[in-house]
């Protein structure tokens, strides 16, 4: 037994992580914020140079065949620089929904076009969560038609969405007609998400049913913990970094301990929950029993432990914090987001509740 | 990354818990500070011999003598927890004072104590703090003067945990006084019958004596008896300072705890509801249980990291700030389950046994004050593990 990350997975984090550094700056999301698109164009080229798309994808279509703890530790990356692109709809719940039963004809057809990077496919599993009113889909005589709101990585002309009617993952391709894409403005202007109208569109069954329903969630779940990981982490960073800059009263503020044990505590709580989610993202692959309950609790926790972690970094650059001029509202809003999409934490812990056979 | 038992960890998990079937009705219950009953030492050595505890300890010291393997000792103290039965004694002797030997006693005093130690046959007590040294413990007073064979020892400890019931004392002593404070410290073994030696229990909001206070009066110990050189006492502390803070704030006693309260939620009603219907109360469970998982995890981590003989770091440092918090947490949500049943304190008709809670709750508190405050571990935290510096010295005005 080893509860650690092994070498090979703490070199692809390295290059992830050196990549960003290289490419991503504060004036970029700044730049992408302010609706300069060409910038999600250009990150988009460099990820797909890593073959960073393919990551999940086994060899033989073309992908690197590593796991969700490998997605997560970029997700985790993507988190930390707040990265402008696709990643946990297209590059880690599609491939999973489209890869649950092995060799079927839509895998084949697709996965070799994602891991290559030729297209982005859209999740919008949403509603498969919970419903909110005037959203839902229905199928009629194999046609879906309605509304799926906050669908992740529908922003670059997705060419498939993959969502779920009645108990089961259904494809669409893009280029049939009656499908409606456009972005919905939510605080966070580092990741967009869609809203998509299907009129009377032509589908496709993805095999496996309720159960590769609930895995793409999963999954889904895992990576935006991971998401908040890596985000909250840079947060803890750059504000220990700016108290050890700024002076009052003649000292730097990181000396006062008011200062040190607001970040002592944001560390002592976010610590383990990088614990938790390299056990999560870890069941998803070689833990079937566990895999649903830990990634319910990852996804809770990291929100919560996120938001206080957000808040109290802001707090720490005082008025500073607060404005627009270092940017950490980014991080912020990024993790506001997270914490919503694919079940709020107390959604969320419901389910962990009734996976344990707690509520009927 | 790789959590898979290989067939030997497998037959492993199934040996203990054989074991534990077999021998449950012997376990010793007791781990607060009693001497142990003939009972509880006859327990300890069955685990001794099967290697449950002493597990790593050389066996020419009366340990089992195994080679450290990560995964083995998770599977005891997971199986031990999972029958909630203390994992063998737990007392400031074997948690602290062994390891400390083994890495800096001479082989004499090895061989004199650790054995005893940890068979339960010699119970030590800790003598750190002073009334006037709590958080800055190398301010302390208490002196030990040399004369001839033995230093001569006057001053007064306190938080002595056991001390009324202990042979012996591991306790530091100011042997050098004109040194800087760190350096003039010296640790000493202290046998508690020596003539001069006072112990006065020290009463706790629990209502209980769990510490007392020591008094030294012309106290002699043998030169012998010291660890490490004069003036090197600091050191030889913080070596086991470490070991107690990983004592400290255990999960595995959270996740007994987290089962506990699952158990009471299943068993308790209120308005004719089972607790553990009301959506209310489990949202408060998952958010605990999120906890403990994490702290729970993050022990593999630090496992896998002594095995391989690295810094776990921050995953280390925040051990004691947050266990002994999710502790205290854990009891206080069992109290509040039971409602107003939680407050009851004593014999009565309508005891749900709370009384168990409520000493946690209580009790917690004093861990969470105790080795090393919750103040102190996040500047531990904050300077050790985020490089931000110590909070300069006040200038005083009005003084030299």
């Amino acid at each position: 037994m080893e509860f650690a990350l092994s070498e090979e997975q703490e070199i692809l984090s390295d290059s992830v992580k050196k990549m960003l550094s290289e490419n991503i700056d504060i004036d970029l999301l700044r730049n992408h914020s302010k609706g300069d698109e060409g910038i999600r164009e250009n990150i988009r080229e460099i990820v797909v140079e890593m073959g960073l798309p393919g990551i999940l994808i086994s060899e033989e279509y073309g992908g690197s065949g590593l796991g969700i703890l490998e997605a997560s530790l970029i997700a985790e990356e993507f988190g930390r620089y707040a990265v402008p692109t696709p990643w946990i709809g297209n590059s880690v719940m599609a491939p999973t929904a489209l890869a649950f039963k092995k060799g079927n004809n839509l895998a084949e057809k697709w996965l070799p076009l994602i891991a290559s990077g030729e297209i982005t496919a859209c999740v919008a599993l949403t509603e498969a969560v919970g419903k909110r009113s005037n959203t839902g889909l229905e199928l009629n005589n194999s046609k879906v038609s309605g509304t799926s709101i906050f669908a992740i990585d529908g922003e670059l002309n997705p060419r498939i969405i993959i969502t779920a009617v009645d108990q089961e993952l259904i494809l669409i391709d893009t280029e049939n007609t009656g499908v409606t894409i456009c972005e919905i403005p939510t605080i966070d202007s580092t990741r967009p998400v869609v809203e998509i109208i299907f009129d009377s569109v032509d589908i496709e069954i993805i095999p496996g049913g309720e159960k590769a329903i609930q895995k793409t969630i999963n999954v889904g779940r895992v990576l935006l913990a991971a998401d908040i990981l890596g985000a909250s982490s840079n947060m803890i960073e750059k504000a220990v970094e700016y108290s050890l800059e700024r002076k009052q009263f003649n000292r730097v503020i990181g000396s006062f301990q008011a200062v040190k044990h607001m970040c002592a505590e944001m560390a002592a709580d976010l610590e383990p929950c990088r614990s938790l989610l390299w056990y999560a993202a870890y069941a998803q692959d070689n833990i079937d029993e566990e895999a649903d309950l830990l990634s319910c609790h990852a996804k809770a926790h990291l929100s919560e432990i996120g938001q206080d972690v957000a808040r109290v970094s802001t707090q720490v650059f005082g008025g500073m914090g607060f404005t627009d001029l270092l940017g950490m509202h980014y991080w912020f809003k990024r993790i506001g987001l997270s914490r919503q999409i694919l079940g709020g934490p107390e959604k969320v812990r419901q389910e962990a509740a009734k996976i344990q056979g707690f509520l009927s | 990354m790789d959590l898979n038992a290989g067939p030997e960890y497998v037959s492993f998990r199934k040996e203990v818990t054989n074991f534990l079937s077999e021998n449950i009705h012997m376990a010793g219950k007791a781990r607060t500070p009693v001497r142990p009953s003939k009972q509880e030492l006859e327990w300890q050595k069955k685990l001794i011999d099967k290697g449950y505890a002493a597990r790593t300890i050389p066996q020419e010291y009366g340990g089992f003598g195994a080679d450290s393997d990560v995964l083995k000792s998770r599977i005891i103290a997971e199986e031990f927890s999972q029958s909630s039965i203390p994992l063998g004694m737990a007392n400031q002797g074997i948690s602290m004072l062994v390891p400390t030997l083994l890495e800096l006693g001479t082989d004499e005093q090895k061989k004199s104590w650790i054995s005893k130690t940890i068979s339960g046959e010699v119970i030590w007590c800790q003598g750190y703090s002073e009334p006037g040294s709590g958080s800055d413990l190398a301010s302390l007073q208490t002196k030990a003067v040399d004369d001839g064979d033995d230093f001569v020892v006057n001053g007064q400890k306190i938080w002595t945990s056991g001390a009324q019931m202990s042979d012996m004392m591991f306790c530091l002593v100011r042997t050098e006084p004109d040194a800087p404070k760190h350096k003039g410290i010296s640790y000493l073994l202290i046998d508690m019958k020596t003539p001069g030696i006072e112990v006065r229990p020290l009463m706790t909001m629990t209502g209980h004596a769990e510490f007392n206070e020591v008094f030294f009066t012309d106290v002699r110990v043998p030169k012998s008896q010291i660890v490490g050189k004069r003036g090197e006492g600091w050191y030889v502390a913080n070596a086991t300072l470490t070991h107690e803070r990983g004592m400290l704030g255990d999960p595995n006693q959270s996740a007994t705890r987290l089962k506990e309260i699952i158990d009471l939620m299943q068993e308790e009603t209120f308005n004719g509801e089972k607790l553990i219907d009301n959506p209310v109360y489990l949202d408060r469970l998952m958010k605990l249980q999120a906890r403990v998982l994490s702290m729970s995890f993050n022990s593999l981590r630090l496992l896998t990291a002594s095995h391989k003989k690295s810094d776990a770091k921050m995953a280390k440092l925040i051990v004691k700030l947050n266990g002994c918090q999710l502790n205290h947490d854990l009891a206080g949500f069992a109290i509040d389950l039971l409602g107003e049943l939680g407050t009851i304190y004593g014999k009565s008709n309508h005891d749900h046994g709370s009384g168990k809670w409520q000493w946690k709750f209580m009790f917690d508190l004093g861990l969470i004050i105790g080795g090393g405050t919750a103040q102190i571990q996040k500047n531990i935290i904050s300077e050790s593990g985020l490089g931000m510096p110590r909070e300069p010295k006040p200038i005083l005005e009005g003084k030299k």
